[in-house]
């Protein structure tokens, strides 16, 4: 398979700014030295907890954050030292739909105009064209034609999220970097954009990076899965093998603590201590070494690389 | 029985008309039990918690209607005084966001204390050094440090440990939790639930936890009250909810949640969205958005049908006998 998007050696560091002169003394590293590939037609989970750099990661991927240093890699051209007018033929190919669908849409533009906006910035159509497509992209997403009029206060939070999407559309895009689409949704809401995007993906064959933090939401739409902990990638494999046979301590501890709708089930579960350590200093060694049950005297010293272990499954421990 | 609510009527007076936030809802809680109430966002539960507590704004709230029998007595009843007697010392909340609910300019000890002194009459020493014992309680490190940091020196799972400390202080026989681990994330979820429960058995508290997480409901609940549009469409024990909902509603709840155990390729979907509270449909409110609807419903509200010792709100339960259907 063929790999759309690369990330190699990603970082992000954030300063923290203290004192009268503003000086850096201190640094978030947000995303720390993080790889991966997206393949072609292919959805990638991201999970991890709050904190854990995977909207940073995604943020990057779209050129909205300028990474501290490492290359994504977009059909082999590197994205991040785009400048002017090939930036903005760049932004074509990725777009983003973000978590929180009030706060992402002008509340002073109708949602007709909201979509209309990146066509006529791109001069992908003109005059009446425009009008069309709009139409055409607000059928796809599930809105009818007479809600182009109005504004992003008279929808509920699935409409806005669905017109999010014809946004995110109107480029005809070949990579759409979902951040916690659905996690300010109610459960059956939640369930109406999925499939919407299950749809849309066959449509056009859409490559997805779906960041969230509900692991049952991920598994169901990912076709591999990497999991997040402080700003480092610790395991990434297909989605049914990291479900079914999770090989990082932390993946093990994060998917038992999903509660499962089904009383009958009780299961071991694995609750973690303490909290996630600042990443103002995170821990040296394996930063997860502070809350894990395995850890090692290595673990504590030297820091794990992500090792492949066969069949597409890779993971950052020193116990494989 | 512990608490009784009795056809408890909620209506909020806004721009445009009267909504029925909570319209006509029954259930009770028994020493030493769990209950959960889910619903969606505007279902009416947090209403219906925020009613008990007696917490309504008003205005522009009102209960109009309906009993909350508490240890045999009505709280609507009671007046400001009496309530805040009851409040914080024989039924405690946690809500969902819990740096909004912690006072920023106070030390943790000092909130914790604030109950203690008031219902238990403790000085203020005394007061202190059971705030301690309440923080080691639910698990925070070197409680005596801990004790005098700020809010915001804490983390969010911190937080709400310091929440379940405040609301346990004073051994409440009643723990309303408001959403408790909605802001957690699932590993401090995980630790939050798995203490509220391990202090249940411990203190004996009977626990009304109010969330739309039909997962944390399946793990920590005894039994389930399934709220729509203000009214309770279904009742049962954890048990019989999950293996068998009856209405559609909460079947088609069940089925649209994404499940690790299991794959499906599309998602069960409940069509459309919950009608505006203004412009109530005139019968079943859930009608438009139900795979099962009929004629009748569209015509008439179902009333809370008993079906094999449960209770549910659906025509289709009604001329059936048990067994059938």
């Amino acid at each position: 398979m063929e790999a759309l998007l690369e990330v190699v050696n990603l970082k992000k560091y954030f300063p923290v700014e203290s004192g009268f002169l503003k000086k850096s003394v201190e640094y978030v590293k947000a995303v720390d030295d993080v790889s991966f590939k997206i393949y072609r037609g292919e959805t990638l989970g991201l999970v991890g907890e709050s904190g854990c750099g995977k909207s940073t990661t995604g943020r990057m991927l779209v050129n909205l954050l300028k990474p501290t240093s490492g290359e994504v890699r977009f059909e082999g051209k590197d994205i991040t030292k785009l400048k002017g007018a090939e930036e903005r033929e760049f932004r074509k190919n990725i777009q983003i739909i973000f978590q929180d669908p009030y706060a992402s849409l002008n509340p002073r533009m109708t949602v007709g105009d909201i979509i209309a906006e990146p066509i006529k910035i791109n001069r992908l159509a003109k005059g009446e064209e425009v009008e069309k497509r709009v139409l055409k992209l607000l059928e796809y997403v599930g809105l009818a034609s007479y809600h182009r009029n109005r504004y992003p206060h008279e929808f509920s939070g699935g409409q806005r999220q669905r017109v999010g999407i014809a946004r995110a559309l109107a480029v005809n895009p070949k990579l759409i970097v979902c951040d916690e689409p659905v996690s300010a949704l109610d459960v059956s809401i939640q369930a109406q954009v999925l499939n919407l995007l299950d749809d849309l993906q066959k449509e056009f064959k859409l490559t997805y990076l779906f960041i969230a933090h509900g692991l049952n939401v991920v598994k169901h739409v990912s076709d591999r899965v990497g999991v997040m902990y402080l700003g480092k990638l610790v395991e990434i494999g297909d989605a049914d093998s990291l479900y079914d046979n999770p090989l990082h301590p932390y993946t093990k501890a994060l998917l038992s603590a999903i509660p499962v709708p089904d009383p009958a089930k009780k299961r071991e579960r694995i609750i973690l201590s303490g909290d996630v350590p600042s990443p103002l200093n995170p821990p040296e060694g394996c930063r997860f070494h502070t809350r894990c049950q395995s850890c090692m005297e290595i673990c504590k010293k030297k820091e794990p690389e992500l090792k492949d272990v066969g069949q597409n499954h890779r993971v950052a421990c020193h116990l494989y | 029985m512990l608490l009784q609510v009795k056809n408890l009527k909620t209506q909020f007076k806004v721009k445009g008309g009267v909504v029925n936030a909570v319209d006509g809802v029954d259930f009770e809680i028994d020493r030493g039990e769990v209950v959960s109430i889910v619903g969606e966002s505007g279902s009416g539960k947090s209403v219906t918690s925020l009613s008990i507590m007696g917490l309504i704004p008003n205005p522009p709230g009102k209960v109009i209607d309906g009993e909350i029998l508490f240890k045999g007595e009505d709280l609507l009843k009671k007046t400001k005084k009496e309530l805040q007697n009851i409040r914080g010392n024989e039924i405690s909340m946690i809500f969902q966001e819990p740096m909004t609910s912690l006072n920023p300019v106070f030390t943790i000890g000092k909130q914790i204390s604030e109950a203690l002194i008031k219902h238990k009459n403790m000085s203020r020493e005394e007061a202190l050094k059971k705030s301690i014992e309440m923080l080691e309680l639910v698990g925070i490190p070197s409680p005596e440090k801990r004790v005098k940091d700020y809010p915001h020196q804490l983390s969010g799972g911190m937080r709400q440990r310091v929440m379940i400390a405040m609301a346990l202080a004073c051994g409440p026989e009643l723990l309303i939790a408001d959403e408790p681990t909605t802001a957690l994330d699932v590993t401090i979820q995980a630790q939050i639930l798995d203490l509220m429960l391990k202090l249940k058995d411990k203190l004996g508290t009977s626990i009304l936890l109010i969330t739309h997480d039909l997962g944390v409901v399946a793990e920590v609940s005894d039994r389930v009250v399934v709220m729509y549009c203000g009214k309770v469409v279904e009742k049962g024990t954890v048990m019989e909810i999950f293996e068998r909902p009856l209405h559609p509603y909460t079947e088609g709840l069940l089925l649209s949640i994404p499940r690790v155990d299991e794959k499906h390729d599309k998602l069960f979907m409940i069509p459309g969205v919950v009608p505006n509270p203004l412009n109530m449909p005139k019968g079943c409110a859930f009608a438009d958005r139900c795979h099962r609807c009929e004629e009748i419903c569209k015509k008439e509200v179902p009333p809370l049908v008993e079906y094999e010792g449960r209770q549910v709100r659906c025509f289709r339960y009604l001329n059936h006998k048990e067994g059938k259907v």
